[in-house]
């Protein structure tokens, strides 16, 4: 495999790979020694045409600790919001010997424009492209569920699994369910009905409008961000009834069931989706989350450009 | 006096003839091989009525490096056309006598097909305030056909409107059905691929819904409506009840519409990308039974060139539309002629007689007979050919074709009684 452009792409070995590898990473990261030398004299371009620091300094922190080159190339400030184009961007990455693209575009195809148009002969990572996808998220919510659920030995057959929020909007939604799906998960989708896409019934998942008819049977629940300003397009009335209908405030949290965790992928809006109170609980594992998005990056990195071989093949 | 013959062709597919055209008109359909005058060679070929488009866009003036009257004149001579209606969302707009008398007497001197504009319905398309629709009709260029294509006349007592004014001139409004609340920032079709890709969705109630509401606004003002590029199954149904009411509706499917699905988003390739979007299978197999039953009535191309970097570049920057005009036959050979949907009268009756009824332009889609008007188009249905964008007359290469295999090649086109295409070249 040359990129990793959707959790979809990913068969049962491969994900697992993925997964295994990450672990392995996370393992050496804690000794004293965090860099690998991997990748050295490997160059990895963050490509991000919208802003999200988190999710670039991840991927930043992945490439140097397996001591590649990373170059940041951000829209902001820079030829691309003086109206480059995606491709005159590419087209000079490839000119810089850009062995892998990070990607992070508004619009839903780009990563796959970018690594099927020939602009490019590196790989390329989708690192959230619009509202489609986000592939290495739903992989280190699948590496934070393994390490947590089922005594950590790792197996997501049958882990029950509800994904709550603006469903319609989210490519960390749509990745997860594609993965949670190769790897034996059932997924329940709960939103109001207008944040759920047309057609979502021939999604390999659950759908539910009724959050507190699903937490009692759930392992993870995982709460997505939505915003606010979405009641402007009448997707809800008002954040407060969002909030009264599909928040997990403390009340909520105590349905789930002893051994479920809370899940999110930041940045949180507290108050709006999640309660302060389930945000700082013991069973909120986001701060974990972020660490172990470290790993997993650090694994798709290494079995890209290192041992492409093995991944997919 | 000039005169020409084309050898032995087979008029409508039917029994061979010498079809003599001498200054501009048909004077006689002789036995083979007996007709006086230069030999135009069409043995066993079919002879149609030139073909007629009731949608094209020129971009002259304003986008002259996507096409120009003369450069799209030219593609449509090779497809087989021998008049095309010119789309009005130029720049300059085309909602004065200036900007359609400039490009009807732009067409005139390019002189290869009838270039008829269409007239804006609005004032710079933005569906505010009428356009002089009567100064229009009035020019050197009639305009009949009034449309702000491209754009929806969306406000219901605008378009109520439009409906009653272009009765005094015998004009038709072809409304471009797209509800604009429905489809703000639309990308594909609305349905479990546009989900699954997470792309906003142009769902296809958004035309139904307009069309519903313009086929009841036409019967209750007594005028005539067109349907523009008619894209779902639910479109076919309405004008169908529409037209058993008896409301003076037409309507026009694209070629792309016969012959390409939504799936082919799945590729991110924005040569795919066109409005209103590649829909279903089963929104095209009820598209071309309506275009066989006669309840679409016409085949337009909405040729719509786009720049090559309007099209390089990821889904959500790419310009909507593709090229028409040289494949257009071949597409309805392929989806209509060969599975036996149109016989070579239908073909003739869906891209030469109506449209050129729809736009009222009486010198077009007459038929192969004597005292006719020489507009005719001579095909090889057993030919086929490959598509290659660059070789297109087109200033563009959007076509989504390319490398495609297509059965019938034009082989010659006459526009009023000069050959513009013979041989498959132009003339
Ligand atoms: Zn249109």
């Amino acid at each position: 495999m040359r990129h990793l452009l959707s959790a979809g792409d990913l068969d049962r070995d491969a994900a697992l790979l993925i997964l295994d590898t990450a672990a392995e990473m996370a393992a050496l990261s804690d000794r004293s020694v965090k860099k690998l030398p991997t990748l050295r004299g490997r160059t990895v371009v963050n490509l991000f045409f919208e802003d999200s620091t988190r999710t670039r300094i991840s991927f930043e922190l992945a490439a140097k600790r397996l001591s590649a080159d990373v170059i940041n190339f951000a829209a902001k400030g820079s030829s691309v919001s003086k109206g480059e184009s995606l491709k005159d961007t590419a087209l000079t990455l490839e000119a810089m010997g850009a062995d892998a693209v990070v990607i992070r575009h508004w619009d839903s195809g780009a990563p796959y424009r970018l690594a099927h148009a020939d602009w490019i002969g590196g790989s390329v990572v989708n690192a959230g492209d619009g509202t489609h996808e986000h592939p290495t998220q739903a992989l280190l919510d699948a590496y934070t569920m393994r390490r947590h659920l089922r005594d950590g030995t790792g197996a997501l057959e049958g882990v029950r699994v509800g994904i709550v929020g603006d469903i319609l909007h989210s490519r960390v939604a749509r990745s997860n369910v594609l993965l949670l799906q190769t790897l034996g998960a059932e997924v329940t989708l709960v939103a109001p009905p207008t944040l759920l896409p047309i057609g979502i019934e021939q999604w390999p998942c659950d759908v539910s409008y009724d959050i507190d008819a699903v937490l009692p049977n759930v392992d993870a629940v995982m709460m997505l961000r939505v915003q606010a300003e979405r009641m402007q397009d009448a997707y809800f009335p008002t954040a407060r009834e969002y909030s009264r209908l599909y928040g997990l405030d403390g009340e909520r949290m105590r349905l789930l069931p002893e051994h479920a965790i809370v899940m999110h992928p930041g940045p949180m809006n507290r108050g709006m989706e999640i309660s302060a109170e389930v945000a700082d609980s013991a069973r909120a594992v986001m701060v974990e989350q972020v660490a172990n998005g470290v790993s997993v990056r650090m694994a798709v990195l290494y079995l890209l450009l290192g041992g492409a071989k093995e991944l997919g093949e | 006096m000039t005169a020409y013959v084309f050898r032995g062709v087979r008029p409508y597919g039917e029994a061979a003839v010498d079809i003599v055209v001498v200054d501009g008109v048909i004077t006689e359909l002789a036995a083979p091989g007996t007709g006086v005058g230069e030999v135009i060679e069409a043995d066993g070929l079919i002879a149609l009525p030139g073909f007629v488009d009731l949608h094209t866009h020129l971009r002259e003036p304003g986008r002259e490096d996507a096409e120009t009257i003369e450069s799209g004149s030219q593609a449509a001579a090779l497809g087989g056309y021998t008049c095309v209606h010119a789309m009005a969302n130029t720049d300059p707009v085309a909602d004065t006598a200036g900007v359609v008398e400039q490009v009807w007497r732009i067409g005139r001197e390019v002189g290869l097909v009838d270039v008829r504009p269409v007239g804006a319905v609005t004032v710079n398309l933005d569906g505010r305030a009428l356009a002089e629709i009567g100064a229009m009709a009035g020019s050197a260029a009639a305009v009949t056909v009034f449309s702000d294509d491209g754009r929806c006349v969306h406000d219901a007592l605008l378009m109520r409107r439009a409906l009653e004014y272009v009765k005094a001139f015998g004009g038709v409004v072809a409304q471009h059905a797209q509800e604009p609340r429905l489809t703000e920032n639309a990308q594909m079709n609305e349905g479990v691929l546009s989900g699954r890709l997470g792309m906003v969705g142009w769902p296809a109630v958004a035309e139904e819904a307009i069309i519903a509401r313009d086929v009841l606004l036409a019967e209750h003002v007594d005028s005539r409506l067109h349907a523009c590029h008619v894209s779902t199954a639910g479109s076919v149904e309405v004008i169908r009840w529409a037209k058993s009411r008896g409301v003076d509706v037409t309507a026009e499917v694209t070629p792309h519409h016969l012959i390409l699905t939504e799936d082919l988003v799945e590729t991110y390739d924005p040569v795919y990308k066109v409005n209103p979007p590649l829909r279903r299978t089963e929104d095209v197999l009820a598209l071309r039974a309506a275009l066989a039953d006669g309840t679409i009535d016409a085949l337009a191309t909405d040729h719509a060139p786009h720049p090559h970097e309007h099209k390089d570049c990821e889904w959500g920057a790419a310009a909507m539309g593709m090229l028409g005009l040289q494949t257009a036959f071949s597409v309805v050979m392929e989806t209509m002629v060969e599975p036996g949907l149109l016989d070579w009268r239908g073909v003739a009756d869906r891209m030469s007689v109506q449209p050129a009824r729809i736009g009222g332009v009486a010198t077009q889609g007459q038929p192969i007979a004597v005292g006719s008007i020489a507009n005719i188009v001579v095909i090889d249905p057993d030919a086929h050919w490959t598509v290659v964008p660059a070789a297109l007359a087109s200033k563009s290469s959007n076509t989504p074709y390319a490398e495609r295999t297509f059965p019938g090649v034009v082989v010659h086109t006459m526009h009023a009684g000069r050959p513009t295409v013979i041989g498959g070249a132009l003339a």
